[in-house]
């Protein structure tokens, strides 16, 4: 071949290879950059020895430096934590109401809740605290408040919870189950529910609202108050707003008076919960967060 | 071919001794290095009085709080794209020259060629001139010897500190940050910058030179692309110097061309190459054979431009006896015009966009879980996070207002008023309610168009974001 017998000055042929005529010359690599390969492949054998690296079955080599990423992160959460250790002190003695009134505490605390609210709240309220009106998960958003919507009140609710064995001062409401004990007939029902219909606006049979007004001032009022409008000190909701726990149609509503609701809430304290309770700093962070979602009183 | 004849696969470097010399093209090397090491190294030292919440430093990269500051301009993150267009005119930049005037970048401004001409020079003040180092490089290791090595790496290990500690500056506050390298008390991520440069700076321009832009840049690859034979690049008039022969006085002299074989043009050159084999890929056109040549020429009463600037096309037009084509019309060819429009016309953009931005700024991020909340008196609400940015240095209050509909109503997380202070230098995060009223046009649309308008009570500016209202639908 003529491209073998062709060579430079230095004795270097080609390769062989032509492009439009140009013929590429198999010139040497600079020894240098064949070194720095060389010293790339110790550094990298190096480093795989030093640092974790290499896959076993159920593990990686640890490499023995004992450098772990893990372990690095754990730390730097230590040391934020300790950055804001004051901060969490400040925040578990805090007076509620006063908390807004310190700029970093209510950032601190905001954040946080966040946080805490997302791993622990967000699966029956929503992430965006939004609630799910059909399993009777309450709207953390608007400003209708079963058990009041103060920041203080709110963190009681967050503290005992709502209806369960685990703190004794948790809210406790019971509304009776009037279809299924048989305290009203159904016709009876049915005039009831025209009558919330009547008195939350919305559209109704006068016929049955006017027999229903009587019914609901002797079975209802108690709770619910003779205007309908509720009472937070009891957890019972306000009939005449736009807001709904299970929804306002008259076909939830014989529902909810038939068989009843019966929404539970744990209590959050750790001094009732065997395990993934909450501290003071938390539950207060936490009522600081739902308070500024735009429904806080 | 058998395997005996094969030489190494590896190439150990042959070292460069480049003469001194002078001329033009030496004079203007100077002068581009007094230039270009005078800005990096000084310009961190440049004061701007920019107000007591800003710092005073005319150009500053300040990362840990994301802005850029160039003397009476502000650079925030979102306003990248300065950086992106400066970037696009630098490369449309190259292309410009390098089609025009081939590897002047190379020759002339590149770090590389400048620092290793600044370590060159040192060396000659140290070592002595090429013959001199030539000898000290074949000599045995006496004290001498050593003696010359050692103050030569000083040299450049200091050389190289002060690269690297130039570019620690531009990143903090140049005074503080000199005062705290000195007492020991600045960041270790300085003193390591600082220790990297400095080693990379003695490496590539002390010690590996030219094997930096034969076999790790590959900007001589790239541009190739960029020239074609009207471009002006370096060139041997082989046809005036060929053949060449040393022993003018001998017989049958007279055949022999203008080139003496000096190989002045081969000594004095950085790379290390011989101009006279042609174009090749190691040639930088530093310009320095020129003037190596020239002087040669002069000695021997011939005229000047052996090696020259030249294009291919002349080439051609010499052989044949004809004068090169003046150098205005190699220069002004359809590319290098194309390349001289687009690269204005991004610079004029940037111009245009530094002029027309505003000194505040909002984005509009609507909460969509849930898309909207309704309140107890039948109110559709809508919530916005509303980043609002104060470029100036000093707090400025902003109002918010909504357009859409007469229907809505704005209210703003954490306060009874529609207007906020927003810290000077800063974004702010603000939440944002728009509300419908029961029954009203944007509570029972689906969605209705809105605008949020922003406005700087103490300057008068607005700003505006779109966005969208969503109500219950039908």
């Amino acid at each position: 071949m003529s491209t073998e017998e062709k060579k430079n000055e230095a004795g270097y042929g080609t390769t062989g290879h032509v492009w439009d005529g140009l013929e590429e010359w198999n010139n040497p690599l600079p020894r240098w950059w064949v070194w720095t390969f060389y010293a790339t492949c110790l550094w990298g054998l190096i480093y795989t020895i030093a640092y974790p690296a290499w896959p076993l079955v159920d593990r990686a080599t640890a490499g023995f430096l004992g450098y772990s990423t893990r372990a690095e992160v754990a730390e730097q959460i230590a040391e934020v934590d300790a950055q804001n250790a004051d901060l969490r002190t400040a925040l578990a003695e805090a007076d509620l109401t006063m908390i807004s009134d310190n700029a970093d505490l209510q950032n601190y605390a905001v954040q946080g809740g966040a946080a805490v609210f997302r791993a622990n709240c967000s699966q029956c309220h929503g992430s965006g605290a939004a609630g799910v009106q059909a399993a009777g998960y309450p709207n953390l958003l608007d400003d209708d408040w079963l058990w009041g919507g103060t920041i203080d009140e709110i963190a009681y609710t967050i503290t005992h919870g709502i209806r369960n064995e685990q703190s004794p001062d948790s809210h406790w409401s019971e509304m009776p189950a009037y279809g299924r004990d048989e305290i009203l007939g159904e016709d009876e029902i049915g005039q009831v529910v025209h009558y919330v219909l009547q008195i939350s606006g919305q559209e109704h049979d006068a016929a049955k609202a006017t027999p229903g007004a009587e019914l609901f001032l002797n079975e209802c009022s108690g709770c619910h108050m003779e205007n309908g409008m509720g009472d937070p000190t009891q957890g019972a909701p306000n009939l005449t707003d736009a807001i709904w726990l299970y929804g306002g149609t008259e076909e939830t509503l014989t529902e909810t008076i038939t068989n009843a609701r019966f929404g539970v809430m744990p209590a959050w304290s750790e001094e009732w919960r065997a395990a993934g309770g909450l501290d003071q700093a938390e539950i207060n962070a936490v009522a600081a967060y739902v308070h500024q979602l735009g429904g806080g009183q | 071919m058998s395997s005996s004849e094969t030489p190494s696969l590896y190439a150990a470097r042959e070292p460069v001794f480049p003469r001194r010399v002078s001329g033009k093209f030496r004079t203007g090397k100077w002068a581009i290095m007094a230039i270009t090491l005078g800005i990096y190294y000084l310009s961190p030292w440049i004061r701007w009085d920019r107000g007591p919440n800003l710092p005073d430093q005319a150009i500053l990269v300040d990362l840990a709080n994301r802005r850029f500051f160039f003397f009476w301009i502000e650079i925030w993150p979102h306003e990248f794209y300065f950086i992106a267009g400066l970037l696009i005119m630098a490369g449309l930049g190259l292309f410009l020259f390098t089609s025009a005037m081939g590897r002047v970048w190379c020759g002339y401004a590149c770090p590389q060629t400048v620092w290793t001409d600044l370590f060159i020079l040192t060396e000659r003040w140290i070592e002595g001139d090429r013959n001199a180092r030539v000898k000290l490089w074949k000599a045995k290791w006496d004290i001498r010897k050593i003696r010359l090595r050692i103050s030569k790496w000083l040299v450049w290990a200091l050389i190289g500190l002060a690269t690297g500690g130039a570019w620690v500056f531009y990143f903090t506050d140049a005074p503080a940050l000199a005062v705290n390298l000195i007492t020991g008390d600045a960041h270790p991520i300085a003193y390591t910058t600082m220790a990297v440069l400095a080693l990379t700076t003695v490496l590539f321009g002390g010690f590996a030179r030219e094997q930096v832009c034969i076999y790790m840049c590959p900007w001589p690859r790239i541009q190739a692309a960029m020239m074609d034979e009207d471009t002006i690049t370096i060139g041997y008039r082989d046809w005036r110097g060929e053949p060449r022969g040393k022993h003018r006085k001998a017989a049958g002299a007279e055949a022999l061309g203008d080139c003496i074989d000096c190989n002045a043009c081969v000594n004095v050159c950085p790379m290390g190459i011989d101009i006279r084999d042609g174009q090749q890929l190691a040639c930088i056109t530093c310009g320095l054979c020129i003037d190596a040549c020239d002087d040669v020429m002069d000695k021997i009463g011939k005229p000047r431009g052996l090696v020259d600037y030249l294009a291919l096309t002349d080439e051609t037009r010499e052989r044949e006896g004809q004068p090169p084509r003046p150098v205005w019309k190699h220069v002004m060819r359809p590319r290098t015009i194309l390349y001289t429009a687009l690269w204005s016309l991004v610079g004029v953009a940037l111009v245009v966009a530094l002029f027309i931005r505003q000194d505040i700024d909002v984005t509009v991020a609507p909460i969509r879980n849930p898309v909207f909340v309704t309140l107890s008196d039948g109110t559709i609400r809508n919530t916005y996070d509303l980043r609002l940015r104060n470029k100036h240095g000093e707090d400025r209050p902003f109002r918010i207002s909504v357009k859409g509909d007469p229907a809505l109503r704005i209210q703003l997380e954490g306060t009874p008023y529609e207007a906020v202070d927003v810290p000077a230098d800063e974004t702010k995060l603000q939440r944002v309610y728009v509300l419908s009223p029961r029954g009203s046009v944007p509570a029972i649309l689906d969605r209705t168009e809105i605008r949020f308008w922003v406005e700087d009570l103490a300057s008068g500016d607005r700003v505006y974001k779109d966005s969208v209202f969503n109500g219950t639908g039908p």
